[in-house]
């Protein structure tokens, strides 16, 4: 496998929730200029594009479009799209470098999802002939999946509260969360349902967002990238959407993925998980066989800002950050997609 | 480091129709995967990795389907990407796929693309006013209507070339058991005196909506040689994109076209396209962009298509037969319909097309494009193995 590094990455800095007027684009556009200037690599010099974003979050056919008009695709540029978070954009880009097409990719993710009702958006994920005409949301789903995890008593309300308690403590602390104030387990506990036993803080923030991250192959990652975080393993997994035929307290797609990425061997400095429900978090640190030794998500994650379909590759991003700024050797960024962590990514990323 | 060699091992389609109301959206992809595994002797289990691609969401309102779908594709455990490039997605679902075995990560790779225009309505799906854009009214027809225009009058074409390709592509259809349209009585009188839609594309000179999907098994070099059947080798794959609304751009011979097989070409060593290429699949979802296309793709010198199109020599026995499957013109799932364009040339040059083959065909172009005329999927597959 060729070397391959992410060596720079950007992120839009929501101001709150529910920020209002700017769209997809406009939030892409400057996410994009800093990175890609981050970078080092001229823009025209790029030799891949690939996005993730949804139609369903934009609310028309062909959201992407737009987004090619704005980074300017003039002379043509080499691209392509999946309808999946920019993570998974990611990943096609990395495979990309891989066939040894290309030597460097821009990858990014946007989408808006204060626009819409999100969590009835969402229920058009599931299937249109047995599941979706009950309506079931996705908070509802994911509350469903924490009841099960306390029914089979592998965590209780507390542990979920403590989970979300120490996402806000991080959020604190990290100027690109959309919650940032603390609250201690006990005074959450004292906050109503919003699907029991899902409380507020359980549940991740409505974000608009974009993130932008460049990579680039081998010496070309040297030459622009002074300490370039190498991607070291890559790996992702589906399971059946059958809600019914799974056991919810556990995540296969992601033992599987975690398992063929080496994370269940190796110590890892940071891992930023994609847990947009405190409970899964709980249920991904034992999936993948994360230690205690392991700091999870400083970022705080998805329960401190979720932008929907950048919020996978922003995970990536912090977990590479890491590595750039020299405060971790060796550090992992996971993506989830789907209802109650159908679909899982790993991405292990090193310094040199 | 250099790509790693990709074969087609297995080619399958479902029977394309207005209206599949004999399958869910599962048994129309099952459909069709089934028939590639068969193709490719292969099961479920030998499978490593998915690819999906269909166009927008909005077509049979569920989003992401895949994610559903991944039961019925048999990725449960397994990864599966989904892709979306507007109408060329068929073309560049079929390219992620190669470039997983070209980068070396898979060994056999099961590739899906599909539309089932029934369960909504495309031409409303896409006419959904959005804030500060143009809208695309009533349909792609109306987009498209003045690129033509502007083709016949920059080319000083006769009004009948976009009925003789109507009438071949039609033609072309009765030898495919899996087109859609089989008209019988299909002439160019029939085609002549169909309704004017959007002047000057008419009824019969517009490609059909149709449910269906089409699936390809890829395969490493090893697993490629193991086969039994003949395969049909990737010589080289490429996508290009250009903005929706610029002004300097050319909507009848987009940039991206011209340097997408301009990279297909180099990768393949073709230099003559016209004489190298056997023949081609070409999307053309209104007959005149069959003329439009051959001048883009550097089969014919600028202001000659048409004259191409009217000596024969993109019929079945001409030099260049264009759509001997019935094309996109015959049949057209939309997020498939690039795919069974690249499927169509990987049958060609395996030399299993059954009535509509192309005697000697050894090397294939595979086309796509979409969004508004924008995005361009393209590959070229041979009979012979790539020398490196």
């Amino acid at each position: 496998m060729r070397d391959v590094a992410v060596v720079s990455f950007a992120q839009w800095r929501n101001e709150r929730e529910h920020q209002g007027s700017p769209n997809g684009i406009e939030m892409l556009v400057p996410t994009m200029t800093e990175a890609v200037e981050a970078s080092g690599i001229p823009r025209k010099e790029i030799g891949f594009w690939c996005s993730g974003s949804s139609d369903y979050i934009a609310g028309r056919a062909f959201s992407f479009v737009m987004a090619v008009d704005a980074i300017g695709a003039w002379p043509p540029i080499n691209e392509s799209h999946v309808e999946m978070d920019a993570a998974w954009a990611l990943y096609e880009a990395w495979v990309k470098i891989q066939t040894g097409e290309v030597d460097s990719a821009c990858v990014y993710g946007f989408g808006k999802s204060s626009a819409g009702e999100l969590r009835r958006v969402m229920t058009l994920q599931l299937d249109p002939y047995y599941v979706a005409p009950l309506g079931p949301d996705s908070v509802s789903l994911a509350a469903l999946q924490a009841r099960a995890g306390i029914d089979a008593g592998k965590w209780s309300e507390r542990d979920m509260a403590d989970v979300a308690a120490r996402a806000l403590s991080a959020g604190a602390k990290n100027e690109n969360a959309v919650r940032r104030t603390e609250r201690t387990v006990d005074e959450l506990l004292g906050l109503d349902y919003v699907a029991s036993p899902l409380r507020k803080y359980d549940c991740p923030p409505i974000t608009d967002g974009a993130s932008v991250m460049v990579l680039a192959a081998g010496d070309l990652a040297r030459d622009v990238c002074s300490r370039p975080a190498w991607i070291r393993a890559f790996e992702h997994r589906v399971d059946t959407q059958n809600i019914g035929m799974l056991d919810l307290t556990i995540s296969n797609s992601a033992a599987k993925a975690a398992a063929a990425a080496g994370v269940t061997d190796d110590r890892l400095d940071v891992a930023e998980l994609h847990a947009p429900f405190s409970h899964q978090e709980l249920i991904l640190r034992e999936a993948m066989g994360i230690g205690d030794g392991t700091e999870v998500t400083p970022s705080g994650g998805a329960l401190v800002a979720n932008p929907m379909f950048s919020g996978g590759l922003s995970r990536i991003g912090e977990a590479a950050r890491r590595i750039h700024d020299g405060t971790a050797d060796r550090t992992m960024g996971h993506a989830t997609s789907g209802p109650c962590l159908q679909q899982n990514l790993v991405c292990v990323l090193e310094g040199e | 480091m250099a790509k790693q060699p990709c074969a087609v091992i297995g080619v399958g389609q479902t029977k394309y129709a207005a209206k599949r109301e004999d399958v869910s959206m599962a048994g129309l992809l099952r459909e069709a995967a089934k028939r590639a595994l068969e193709d490719a002797q292969m099961t479920w289990a030998d499978i490593d990795a998915v690819v999906v691609g269909k166009a927008p969401d909005l077509f049979e309102g569920v989003m992401m389907p895949e994610l559903f779908l991944a039961d019925a594709l048999g990725a449960h455990g397994k990864p599966l990407l989904r892709v979306h490039t507007a109408g060329s997605v068929g073309g560049s679902t079929a390219n992620v796929a190669a470039s997983l075995v070209q980068a070396g990560v898979h060994e056999r790779v099961l590739t899906v693309a599909f539309e089932k225009q029934s369960e909504s309505n495309a031409m409303w799906a896409l006419s959904i006013p959005t804030p500060f854009a143009m809208p695309v009214h009533a349909g792609a027809g109306g987009y498209f209507a003045p690129h033509v225009r502007a083709y016949i009058r920059r080319a000083n074409a006769p009004d009948h070339i976009g009925i003789l390709v109507a009438l071949k592509d039609r033609t072309n259809a009765l030898k495919n058991p899996y087109a859609h349209l089989h008209q019988e009585d299909v002439s160019y009188e029939k085609i002549r005196d169909s309704m004017m839609l959007w002047d000057p594309i008419r009824y019969e000179e517009t490609c059909p909506s149709s449910d269906g999907a089409c699936a390809m098994v890829l395969g490493s070099e090893s697993v490629a040689e193991r086969s039994e059947k003949p395969v049909a080798w990737v010589h080289a794959t490429a996508m290009r994109t250009e903005p929706t609304m610029l002004a300097r751009q050319d909507k009848v011979s987009p940039q991206a076209g011209r340097d997408c097989v301009a990279e297909v070409y180099r990768q393949a060593g073709v230099t003559d396209p016209y004489r190298q290429i056997d023949m081609a699949e070409i999307y053309v979802p209104f007959s005149w962009f069959e003329p439009m296309w051959l001048e883009n793709l550097g089969f014919a010198a600028e202001g000659e298509g048409w004259k191409l199109v009217e000596s024969g020599a993109t019929d079945l026995g001409g030099d260049l037969p264009v759509n001997p499957s019935g094309g996109v013109m015959s049949s057209n799932p939309i997020g498939a319909s690039g795919m069974i364009r690249f499927a169509e040339t990987a049958l060609q040059v395996r030399g299993l097309a059954g009535e509509h083959q192309v005697d000697g065909a050894r090397l294939a172009l595979g086309h796509a494009y979409g969004g508004g005329s924008q995005f361009f999927a393209m590959w070229i597959v041979g009979s012979e193995k790539p020398t490196a």
